[in-house]
């Protein structure tokens, strides 16, 4: 059996046994990128020459009896957001095409700690605003399993990846559903963990209140082992939670008995795909058989979901944005041209109104540093940031800031009291990921409202600041992966991933691969 | 409601962005639609209700008053698209 098909549990174990060296795998999966990514396009960048170095100095190391890291020799794939000291990081933006940071991020710096290879970077929307992966600045990720399709976003290129076996283990980022939805277009696991249990240190911020760094793998066991080494406080992170990390790998294999699932009645409304819900269905039945209960609850105002992550959402990215200005780092426009368009619209002001006007209303021809910042942000932004940040201004100025962004928070207690209302009578609620399998490519793409609308019942997650994973659970006709998604109550990871692996063993939806088989 | 090309001119200049004329009016007709959207929040009654700017509990981190290792001027500086030794370089701002 290929090396692609093993878990990364597996093949971990085979390397602390001697039967397998790091080198020999991740030339397996570079073998893989080479063969299939030219068309996949999940990588933005793979560095070979530096993981087979990592791979063979880890290797080495292990030849000498020398104590390594959880992940020794595993290869792990990045999304472009995260800091890698001295790498690019893109954010798949021309903004910050040739932006190197000048520190690690503490995911990365766990990563390099826990001796893990580090593969590649992965592409994703935009400073991963989409869901789709069409906003990256620089390639269209393809879905896997069907090249025509969408892998979802923003996490695109972190799913695609292994979901194709170019990877076995990838990080990626969920502000809305950017790691849950990608998932589960691409038929993989991933997860979104509790607000502020792994570092937002060196994650290029989206939206600081809801974002949150988290695993995707092939399963529920190998996301454990994945979340056991990117979870945990972190001083640089002022809203990083200050709680011991449970050994998820260790428990993973132990099956919650007595399992109460609350089945999400908002999540089974008009706008579900048939075969979508059909598959989720099926996969209630299959937790019913293995003894849990499943009871009907309610969420009424997760209807609100998506209006109130559209106001929060682009409002913290309109902040969080105005950092690229041109000058600190990043891009900035052409400054000759800029000064010879100064220079005409002034002469040509001047040529209108008179001299003397013109030296009364010196102001009426913008300052060069302002003119620097606009002309450098609309240059190096794509349209779906600058609609967010547009969006974001609009409603935190002066005017509309309390019927907008005051309004939305407070529609967020709202949402998140209901969560808390659910969790008294179930211990996890159950699911689809998104409303239907992937889409086309270019299907939502000249219709920002209609795409937003894909993270219909993964934003709730967000606000509540609770945790969520995505698990593959069936296949439409065309065969496109569909998932179910498990949220918990803050802080649940442990629970959440042992049904998710309960569910795991009793199915083999999860085994699939899609260029493999 | 409506967001006139004027408004959402008005918005690009307080998010320091520059707008063709061709994506003024594709903005104006693209927020309009999702400030619609958006807007079906004014239907909820939330007197009372407090607004919840954070997921956690959130209480203030306090630091000792240590002066602590942080970046360099030279790797700080290192990225910027223009600079010195010692500073950033900008546009002149006076005349």
């Amino acid at each position: 059996m290929s090396l692609l098909r093993h878990s990364a549990t597996t093949l971990l174990s085979q390397m602390s046994d001697g039967k397998l060296s790091s080198v020999e795998l991740v030339q397996e999966y570079l073998e893989q990128i080479e063969r299939h990514d030219g068309r996949v396009k999940a990588f933005l960048r793979v560095d070979a020459a530096r993981a087979l170095k990592q791979a063979a100095a880890i290797d080495d190391r292990r030849s000498r009896g020398e104590s390594l890291g959880p992940l020794a020799g595993l290869p792990v794939a990045v999304k472009d957001l995260l800091c890698d000291e001295g790498q690019l990081c893109t954010c798949a933006s021309r903004m910050l095409a040739d932006f190197r940071p000048p520190y690690d991020s503490t995911v990365v710096a766990k990563l390099k700690a826990a001796d893990a290879v580090l593969l590649g970077r992965t592409n994703l929307d935009e400073f991963a605003m989409g869901g789709s992966g069409e906003n990256s600045a620089f390639q269209v990720t393809r879905n896997p399993w069907n090249l025509e399709r969408t892998p979802g976003g923003s996490s695109s290129g972190a799913a695609a990846c292994v979901a194709a076996a170019m990877a076995p283990l990838s990080i990626g980022s969920d502000t809305g559903g950017s790691i849950r939805q990608p998932a589960g277009l691409c038929g993989i696991t991933g997860l979104k963990p509790t607000y502020g249990r792994v570092s937002r240190y060196g994650l290029v911020a989206f939206a600081s209140s809801l974002d949150q760094v988290g695993p995707l793998a092939g399963s529920a066991e190998d996301a454990a082992l994945l979340l056991e080494v990117l979870a945990g406080h972190d001083p640089r992170d002022t809203t990083s939670i200050n709680a011991p990390v449970p050994r998820y790998s260790q428990t993973i294999g132990q099956p919650l008995a007595g399992l109460r699932l609350g089945r999400v009645r908002e999540h089974f409304g008009p706008g579900l795909d048939p075969e979508v819900s059909a598959a989720v269905e099926a996969a209630v039945e299959v937790y019913r058989s293995l003894g849990a209960t499943v009871c009907d609850v309610s969420l009424p105002h997760e209807k609100y979901g998506i209006a109130t992550y559209y106001i929060i959402a682009p409002s913290e990215a309109s902040s969080n944005l105005a950092r690229y200005d041109g000058v600190h780092y990043g891009y900035r426009t052409d400054e000759r041209a800029m000064h010879d368009e100064l220079a005409a619209e002034r002469k040509q002001l001047a040529a209108t109104i008179g001299k003397r006007d013109f030296d009364a209303q010196a102001d009426a021809v913008e300052n060069p540093l302002l003119r620097m910042y606009r002309q450098s942000r609309s240059e190096g932004f794509g349209p779906e940031v600058k609609r967010r940040i547009m969006l974001g201004t609009y409603t935190l100025s002066a005017g509309y800031y309390d019927a907008y962004y005051v309004k939305a928070l407070k529609v967020r207690r709202l949402i998140a009291n209901d969560y808390e209302a659910a969790f008294r009578s179930c211990d996890m609620l159950i699911g689809p990921v998104s409303p239907t399998p992937a889409f086309k490519i270019g299907e939502k793409h000249s219709d920002p409202l209609a795409m937003y609308l894909v993270d219909l019942y993964t934003v709730g997650a967000n606000l509540a600041g609770i945790p969520g994973i995505s698990i593959p659970c069936g296949r439409s006709r065309d065969g496109l992966p569909i998932g179910l998604q498990l949220q918990g109550p803050a802080m649940s990871e442990e629970r959440l991933l042992r049904s998710a692996h309960m569910f795991q063993r009793n199915t083999d939806w999860h085994l699939a691969r899609a260029l493999l088989d | 409601m409506a967001l006139t090309r004027e408004q959402v001119e008005k918005v690009s200049l307080l998010a320091r962005l520059r707008l063709s004329p061709d994506e003024l009016d594709r903005m104006t007709t693209q927020l309009t639609a999702i400030v619609g959207y958006v807007d079906q929040l004014s239907q909820l009654d939330t007197t009372g209700v407090e607004p919840m700017a954070h997921a956690l509990p959130l209480v203030n981190v306090l630091a000792d008053d240590v002066v602590q290792p942080s970046l360099d001027r030279e790797a700080a500086l290192a990225a910027a698209p223009k600079h010195d030794d010692e500073c950033y370089l900008v546009p002149a701002v006076l005349g």
